[in-house]
């Protein structure tokens, strides 16, 4: 769309209107359509969208600032996000970046005059196991190049429409390199929720009065089919795959009894840790599972509405999760009457528009209800007061497929793997310095040494565990085990070699929080910003013990004060940094005890500016 | 009032009685304990963002504003260890905005200045990060001086639960946060809001406030001139109480 002075026609949005409620839950949903069509919000459309979904201007700009794939100014006809995850840096995304800027004549992150295209940076696209990646116009780019990029400048100088560039240039492999006994293959679509009602008794299948079924009074087979099932859940020690490691079936429980109008299940596939990517293969490739496993859970908690919250970074998936929805209501597996049983459960699709707080699930709810997502209060939790302040169970993709096995399986089958405190096997997202980054499929307890040597990245220095709000462990720690009891980790796995300076890893994270931190609590919203001001003190060379001692100082405020995971994870990789890697912090600290950050001569600029002198006597 | 054992938890060794459904905050402020706090005003729903009233509830750290008081917890409070975070916390408070105590109308009743010195603050501390802040001069009665806002969000909650008008709303993100006001311009000016709402009355600093009326309380007679805010909230909570709950 070329952009002249002239205001921009709102037909588009009122068809993008015409297709949704006016509930302010389609906020959001609206906001990316239409993102999507102008490439920016005009002022226009967001007035119209107020409108139709009853919320004020200043609400919508709320949205509109909150979220990194919105924008109020004209992005251009292409717009690329360059992922700026610290193994896309390694693998050279910042030079590529510089580089796409400079064939096309664009300064980074701002739209070229005539509105051809802007180049940005993003948090990690999720593509770390084929880096260096981009998104163009939503659509993720793979193992980027010098020559790729000339390819792209010249799409883009030629104004091709992205629908038409070669498809190997948007080409996403699973890099599926090891499965152990839970992803082997996919399973039969149905087989799961079949067996779980098979558990009440062979009649359970038959058509049954829904409203005398779940009545927990009538010991009626599709109920007891239901409580089975949660028994066995109970059995299999299923621990939330999202990384805190909650015990799902305690979730589904008190879901399930606490007394409510309606329930909802929540599949969380926000997927934002950087260095993080098992759901964007699961949701390809095991896209039944994940469905299979909201379904079940709705069966056993009573829910007739789930919604998968998946981020935007992987909007080219949408095709395919709508088709196999569609499928699966086809088939009997969704909607008013699911199996003949009279069971109603449907699914829907919200998108995010880039926060990494929205992985937080009082965060995701807000923003499936059309808000900014901004953390709850703590209490009461999501599962007694979720969604439209109902009963909701959050889940991972991960876990949700695991359940659907347990179901096929039973928990007996699924505790039998892993360890004492944690049951059952775990996807790790293995990126960075190693000769196979990819998928790997591993039973709980595994230790790195042993994942590192299954990649190709033995000679290793540090591994970053859970991702930057989790662990980094130096060579010292690789007989350490994966697991819940040990290394808690959501999947991530990223590889630092020899060569690398760790010094680099914690200021790409710190800038990473500076940038997603929501902004909600003092702590957060103030540290993560004076911390990264810190390090960049540090990497200018200006650094001293004081300013060490400071990093510290604001990294234990975080940990105590934060109002959420966000912010108490925030410094984790900074404690870890100055205990083990304290090397490369050394060799750029100067020797004295305290250095301002405060440059003298840079602040007389101005002065000399106004007096148009800069001779030796207007310098320091 | 006869402490029950079953209804009090301690709170820095001391019995604090507690009605079902008090929170940890409530609970002290009326048995006369002074918890540090910018963010929430008790007339209202408590948001635990400002993180000063942070305690340690067995062993691990809450927001007391929002925690349920629960039988034989034990609260930590008035420590070395919080009292240092606490002055961290508005430190970064009076850094992150542009805030000019000696010629700003609200001093001696601003709870951010009253809070800092209670808390026996001496510097700011960290570097100051000077941020561009849009002022908003355009209505006749209300002034909205962004530089002063400490993003406590009483001015969009009040706005949205209490006047029914959702006048003001956060944009942005992190540290970029705005308030934002509902117009056709995105000036007060041109919005709803007017003298008599709820919103603009409880700005806990000199963010919004009433034109004309600056001096009419001379400094040396302001609130917080007369008893330092740790006792004079105290007291606001206790009557409040009687009131109430009398």
């Amino acid at each position: 769309m070329l952009r002249d002075d002239s205001p921009p026609d709102m037909e588009r949005v009122r068809q993008i209107l015409e297709t949704h409620e006016r509930d302010p839950g389609e906020l959001l949903q609206i906001l990316i359509q239409v993102q999507h069509a102008y490439h920016f919000i005009p002022a226009e459309a967001a007035e119209l969208v107020a409108d139709h979904v009853r919320v004020t201007r200043a609400h919508v700009r709320g949205l509109v600032g909150f979220y990194s794939f919105l924008s109020d100014t004209y992005l251009g006809e292409y717009v690329v996000y360059v992922s700026d995850n610290i193994t896309d840096r390694m693998q050279g995304s910042e030079g590529l970046a510089t580089y796409l800027c400079n064939r096309l004549g664009a300064k980074l992150g701002v739209t070229r005059a005539d509105g051809l295209a802007s180049v940005h940076f993003t948090s990690c696209t999720g593509m770390c196991d084929q880096g260096p990646a981009a998104l163009v116009n939503g659509l993720p780019l793979t193992r980027l190049t010098r020559l790729r990029m000339d390819d792209v400048a010249k799409l883009i100088q030629a104004r091709t429409p992205v629908a038409e560039w070669p498809a190997e240039f948007f080409r996403v492999e699973d890099n599926f390199r090891r499965s152990d006994v839970m992803f082997r293959r996919p399973t039969e679509p149905g087989a799961a929720l079949r067996a779980a009602m098979r558990r009440g008794g062979d009649e359970t299948l038959k058509e049954i009065q829904y409203e005398e079924a779940v009545d927990p009074s009538s010991g009626h087979a599709w109920r007891r089919g239901a409580d089975e099932t949660l028994k066995e859940l109970y059995r299999s020690d299923l621990r939330g795959r999202g990384g805190a490691g909650f015990k799902a079936a305690i979730k589904w429980e008190t879901c399930r009894d606490i007394s409510a109008p309606e329930r909802y299940v929540v599949c969380n596939a926000d997927e934002g840790e950087p260095g993080t990517f098992k759901d964007r293969v699961l949701l390809r490739s095991y896209t039944d599972m994940v469905f299979e496993g909201m379904t079940l859970c709705g069966y056993v908690v009573g829910a007739a509405r789930g919604i998968l919250y998946i981020r935007q970074e992987y909007w080219y998936l949408k095709a395919h999760l709508e088709q196999v929805l569609a499928r699966r209501r086809d088939d009997g597996l969704l909607g008013r009457n699911v199996l003949g049983t009279g069971f109603a459960f449907d699914i829907d699709i919200h998108w995010g528009a880039g926060a990494y707080i929205c992985g937080m699930e009082s965060a995701l709810i807000e923003s499936i209800e059309g808000r900014r997502g901004k953390p709850r209060k703590r209490w009461p939790l999501p599962v007694v007061a979720g969604l439209n302040r109902r009963p909701t169970v959050v889940n991972n993709v991960e876990t949700f497929a695991a359940a659907s096995m347990i179901a096929l399986k039973g928990g007996a089958w699924f505790a039998g793997h892993g360890t004492t405190h944690s049951a059952g096997t775990k996807l790790f997202c293995v990126s960075g310095d190693c000769e196979r980054p990819g998928i790997y499929e591993y039973p709980f307890g595994v230790s790195v040494r042993e994942v590192l040597r299954d990649c190709g990245g033995l000679n290793a220095q540090a591994v970053q565990i859970s991702g930057p709000s989790g662990v980094t462990i130096s060579q010292l720690e690789f007989d350490r085990n994966l697991a819940f009891e040990d290394l808690s980790t959501v999947g991530t796995f990223m590889v630092f070699g020899p060569t690398r300076d760790m010094f680099d890893v914690v200021r790409n994270f710190t800038h990473f929080f500076r940038h997603e931190s929501c902004g909600l609590c003092t702590p957060c919203r103030v540290g993560t910003s004076l911390l990264a001001n810190l390090v960049d003190k540090v990497a200018a060379g200006k650094g001293s013990p004081m300013d060490v001692e400071e990093v510290r100082k604001i990294s234990q405020l975080l940990k105590t004060t934060a109002h959420c995971g966000l912010g108490q994870t925030a410094p984790n990789h900074l404690i870890d940094s100055l205990l083990k890697f304290r090397g490369d912090w050394d060799k750029r600290m100067m020797v004295t005890d305290f250095a301002p950050a405060f440059d003298l001569d840079a602040a007389l600029q101005e002065a000399r500016q106004l007096t148009d002198r800069d001779d030796a006597a207007a310098h320091l | 009032m006869s402490p029950d054992t079953r209804r009090t938890f301690l709170l820095d060794g001391r019995e604090i009685p507690f009605r079902e459904g008090q929170t940890v905050f409530d609970a002290a402020m009326a048995a006369g304990v002074y918890i540090p706090h910018l963010c929430h005003n008790p007339d209202f729903e408590p948001h635990s963002s400002c993180r000063l009233c942070t305690v340690i509830v067995n062993g691990r750290p809450f927001a007391s504003c929002t925690q349920p008081a629960v039988a034989g917890q034990d609260v930590k409070s008035d420590t070395a260890e919080l009292n240092e975070m606490r002055r961290s916390l508005t430190q970064m408070l009076l850094v992150e905005g542009n805030h000019y105590c000696p010629s700003c109308e609200k001093s001696g009743g601003c709870r951010l200045q009253a809070t800092a010195y209670a808390l026996g603050l001496q510097d700011n501390h960290f570097p100051q990060f000077f941020p561009l802040r849009d002022v908003d001069a355009s209505h006749p009665d209300i002034i909205l001086d962004r530089d002063r806002c400490i993003l406590c969000g009483l001015c969009v909650r009040i706005s949205r639960t209490v006047d029914r008008k959702n006048v003001f709303a956060m944009t942005g993100r992190g540290i970029d946060t705005t308030i934002v006001v509902d117009s056709p311009t995105g000036l007060l000016a041109d919005s709803r809001v007017s003298r008599e709402d709820e919103a603009v009355q409880h700005c806990p600093v000199g963010a919004l406030m009433m034109k004309g009326e600056a001096f009419t309380v001379p400094i040396g007679e302001r609130p917080y001139d007369r008893a330092p805010i740790n006792e004079d909230s105290v007291a606001q909570f206790q009557a409040r109480e009687a009131r109430l709950h009398g």
